[in-house]
């Protein structure tokens, strides 16, 4: 996939400082399979032909940078015993903001974006036990006063990291 | 309701190592043999451990993951299908395979309020490139899908990752 940029599509976040050619290669040669061995940072270098230096500079400057939003194992929640769960709301535009902060205030509430839909608000939520996902959702609802969606995950059919830089 | 499998057979210091390892790696050159410091184990039990979790599927996999925006996927719509209960599986499958569609699910109607039973999330440049993705699921799905909706963020109001408790 070439390296999307360049045109005037409105950015909903600030954008971060553009990541160059060597920083690109280094987010696709990441994507999976870190190596399990003592120093893996030196041989991912060099794969890459880098020095394992540069590689951990250029790794702390994209995450301080926020090109990269972490860097380490992706944990499947599910399967250490806890839960996670999609669900939405129906936000009345003026009391979006206030709804927004009590929602963003349980710590369950790991992503929460914005949406264009009668359903507005669609977050994730994530817990430690399966039985967590109604509790919190039942706080959810008698802080704001609204009803919560959920929208479980009945079947996966594809996730991978697909997106190149 | 929640999409819960059993707990797998993790161990006190699994879970330590998850808590410990969850916000990311250490960049050190001897990163496993820092995290195994840390928890009072031997970097190689760290590593065999995670090796471990890795086949078991409690995790996914080690690496990097990119702020979309940072690297130019500045448009992200929600495409939401719905599809014959008795033909998803077999579409969802194809769906989930574009090389477009990040995430790809079934989850349950909430009728009358929401009709659709297909999630797939498209990562794009703009959003005239996502309603093209979105136009060749429609092709894909055919007359099985009797209607779909885009729903495309306009801001991202949290975002702070999985996080189980320390």
């Amino acid at each position: 996939m070439p390296w999307p940029g360049g045109g005037s599509t409105p950015v909903v976040e600030a954008a971060a400082a553009v990541p160059d050619e060597t920083d690109r290669r280094i987010i696709n040669a990441l994507q999976g399979d870190f190596p399990l061995v003592p120093e893996p940072y030196r041989e991912v270098a060099a794969r890459l032909g880098l020095d394992e230096a540069e590689l951990l500079r250029r790794l702390d400057a994209m995450l301080e940078r926020k090109v990269l939003t972490r860097f380490g194992p992706m944990f499947q929640i599910e399967r250490a015993g806890g839960a996670f769960v999609l669900a939405a709301m129906r936000v009345p535009e003026t009391e979006f903001e206030r709804v927004t902060d009590q929602v963003n205030a349980f710590p369950e509430v790991a992503h929460n974006y914005r949406r264009e839909h009668a359903l507005n608000m669609w977050f994730v939520l994530a817990t430690a036990t399966p039985e967590g996902i109604a509790e919190t959702t039942t706080a959810i609802e008698a802080v704001t006063g609204l009803p919560v969606f959920a929208f479980p995950k009945e079947r996966e059919y594809f996730v991978e990291m697909k997106l190149h830089a | 309701m929640p999409e819960a499998v059993a707990r797998s057979d993790l161990d006190a210091l699994d879970r330590r190592l998850i808590v410990a390892t969850q916000a990311g790696l250490p960049r050190v050159s001897r990163p496993y043999d820092a995290i195994g410091e840390a928890l009072g184990i031997a970097g190689e039990d760290v590593i065999a451990r995670l090796r471990r979790m890795l086949d078991a599927g409690v995790i996914r996999r080690i690496g990097a993951v990119p702020n979309h925006y940072a690297i130019g996927y500045t448009a992200n719509g929600m495409s939401v299908w719905d599809v014959a209960d008795e033909r998803i599986d077999e579409l969802g499958a194809r769906v989930g395979a574009l090389d477009f569609v990040t995430h790809c699910y079934r989850r349950p109607r909430r009728l009358p309020d929401w009709p659709y039973n297909l999630f797939a999330m498209v990562h794009s440049r703009s959003r005239e490139e996502v309603a093209v993705r979105v136009a060749e699921i429609a092709v894909l799905l055919g007359d099985a899908c009797r209607g779909h909706d885009i729903l495309y963020s306009t801001a991202i109001l949290k975002k702070t990752g999985l996080r189980i408790a320390g």
